[in-house]
């Protein structure tokens, strides 16, 4: 056998072993996530090693308890939920209607500044988010946006803003040049063309990167953290799954039940958009 | 062309593209063009500018101000200057090895995930049965909620109830169970030597491999994908070996991104914050400068500490990005533009 053939054949192996444990390491903790959280506390303690519920001990009370209010003696995760998604979709909706504008003119127009703008963006992601909380925490302390979603959104607005102007220029830019300029013959103002003729043709794109921006947004720990940890009925629930952990003692189960459901929303828009999304991302970098 | 050049020059030529006006005054198409431009991305540049580059300005005064949280109110923008928040984080105990610890955590999680994203997409590039949904499922780590996954690795490494000290100690007869994240330094002998890790730190960085490895297998797969296949079939007439088609043919092909991932991902790991606060609370010999910078500030409510903890922290990933840019400046280039 020559070498080559020896090669080829041991990759075939090699290549399907990769695969399988690709499977298992990305997909196995999610199973033992929600595993976990239908499971009695006391089940997992007596037989940690048994990966599977029997249908007599499936419970659902975790759930109950994690999305049950305060009041009624329930973590109140249903509330987070309602918080954490006003946060993403005002997050959304401003970083699109800010980054739409900005990534055409960096694609399409020639201002002054134009070709530096989007490297400045960029350059946004050198400095440390840590390095912006201590002015940011001080600054919202003193204009009393602390403890505020309003104020979470600015700083998440700021933070999705330029990789949502990398996104929607690379696509921009594939957009052929004639439509617009048919456009402006017959009478079209900039902001026209931009309404009918750009944006349709964008809503992929659009989708895209408004996806990511909301992934991006709803799973923010440090900025969360940092305003409202002193208000809790303001918390998302990113920020209330770690309070919560790190309060009184809570069943390991509850909190995987509060995890399947922080993930639950993430994941389902994700397989909902998968290809859209990585297309989006990815975009530009395969170019030889 | 030398009737005009006068009228030219008195306008500094920065002001507009076109600087030729017409007589009737209204703008030309390249000045309605920049004035569009420019009336486009600013609503961006003035969120930048408010809550990005406003705040670090400050910080940088910040750290050469006495400053307490609760003086800060009522402190004027530029007084109380002082040089003490440098002396104090410098001789800080526990400083240059948490500077050590940041190196050794952004370094090993960099490699680590591109080389585990490298591994995934040679792995997936030829087409399975079920190779979409694999594609699909393999980004979970990386779209997840941090919080959430977090908390999934806590429990299935806890040394009472985790399922990887369960299957550790029935399988592979591990005499106790491991506290994986609590665990400053692990002996274990091999071949005879003892040999001290620092297991806390490695989960860590295990956990940092896990969770972006998806991001540099989605780019490199995408740049895979373009590689035109006839390249490759002329090797393979030629008599290359699989590795040597890897070594000579993709590899160069793939080095561009590798490249661009490297700088991307070593400055978000550098700067990371999250992950580590989560998982351990930068206990266990995992205090990475982030959590350092989050503690002084919360837990001494001393700003200006933190400020300049924040600001050596930046200055470094400065200096770190300068030297690669000298090296490797071309190829980052050529792939970004």
């Amino acid at each position: 056998m020559s070498r080559a053939q020896a090669e080829e054949r041991t990759f075939a192996v090699v290549r399907w072993v990769v695969i399988a444990f690709l499977a298992v390491i990305t997909l196995f903790p999610f199973y033992y996530m929600l595993l976990l959280s239908v499971k009695p506390i006391d089940q997992l303690l007596l037989d940690p090693g048994r990966l599977w519920v029997t249908l007599s001990e499936l419970t659902f009370d975790t759930y109950r308890d994690v999305l049950r209010s305060v009041d009624d003696g329930g973590q109140g995760f249903l509330r987070m939920l309602g918080n954490s998604a006003l946060v993403a979709l005002a997050t959304v909706a401003l970083t699109l209607l800010a980054s739409v504008p900005g990534a055409y003119a960096v694609s399409r127009l020639r201002f002054m500044g134009g070709r530096q703008v989007s490297a400045v963006f960029l350059a946004v992601y050198l400095f440390p988010s840590t390095l912006l909380a201590v002015p940011l925490f001080v600054m919202f302390a003193k204009i009393g946006l602390q403890g505020s979603l309003t104020g979470l959104v600015v700083v998440y607005i700021a933070q999705t803003v330029p990789v949502s102007i990398y996104m929607l220029k690379n696509y921009f830019v594939t957009i052929p040049k004639s439509v617009e300029e048919a456009a402006a013959l017959d009478g079209c103002s900039r902001a026209q063309i931009l309404r009918r003729i750009v944006l349709p043709l964008a809503a992929p794109s659009l989708m895209a990167t408004g996806l990511y921006v909301f992934m991006i947004a709803w799973n923010e720990f440090l900025f969360a953290l940092l305003f409202l940890a002193a208000a809790p009925d303001q918390w998302t629930v990113s920020l209330g799954l770690q309070q919560l952990a790190n309060g009184i003692e809570v069943p390991k189960t509850v909190l995987m039940a509060g995890s399947v459901v922080l993930t639950i929303p993430v994941v389902v828009l994700f397989y909902a958009a998968e290809r859209l999304l990585t297309e989006g991302l990815t975009s530009g970098a395969d170019k030889s | 062309m030398s009737t005009t050049q006068g009228a030219e020059r008195r306008r500094p030529p920065e002001t507009s593209p076109d600087p030729e006006v017409r007589r009737d005054g209204t703008p030309t198409l390249a000045q309605r063009e920049n004035r569009t431009g420019l009336a486009f991305v600013s609503p961006t540049v003035l969120v930048v500018l408010v809550v990005v580059v406003l705040p670090i300005a400050w910080t940088v005064l910040l750290a050469f101000q006495r400053a307490r949280l609760i003086d800060i109110q009522g402190m004027g923008l530029l007084s109380n200057w002082t040089w003490e928040n440098f002396g104090e984080v410098f001789t800080s105990p526990g400083f240059w090895s948490s500077l050590w610890t940041t190196l050794v955590y952004t370094a090993g999680s960099t490699a680590g995930s591109i080389a585990l994203g490298l591994v995934a997409a040679l792995a997936l590039r030829r087409p399975f049965r079920g190779r979409a949904l694999l594609r699909g499922s393999m980004l979970l780590p990386y779209v997840a909620p941090v919080v959430a996954v977090t908390f999934v690795w806590e429990i299935a490494l806890s040394p009472q109830f985790g399922i990887v000290n369960e299957l550790g100690t029935r399988l592979l007869g591990w005499d106790k169970p491991i506290a994986f994240l609590a665990t400053r330094s692990h002996e274990i002998s091999l071949f005879g030597w003892q040999v001290e890790l620092p297991l806390a730190l490695l989960t860590v960085i295990a956990f940092e491999i896990w969770r972006y490895f998806p991001f540099a297998f989605l780019f490199l797969l995408a740049r895979l994908q373009a590689v035109p296949a006839g390249i490759e079939e002329a090797a393979t007439v030629d008599g290359a070996t699989l590795t040597q088609r890897f070594r000579h043919i993709l590899l160069p092909q793939l080095m561009p991104v590798i490249a661009l991932l490297s700088v991307l991902r070593f400055i978000m790991t550098f700067n990371k914050f999250d992950d580590v606060y989560l998982l351990t609370g930068g206990g266990s010999g995992t205090d990475v400068v982030a959590v350092r910078v989050y503690d002084f500030l919360t837990a001494r409510y001393d700003v200006g500490a933190a400020a300049a903890q924040a600001l050596v922290l930046a200055a470094v990933l400065a200096v770190l990005l300068g030297v690669y840019f000298k090296f490797f400046a071309k190829r980052v280039q050529e792939e970004a533009s």
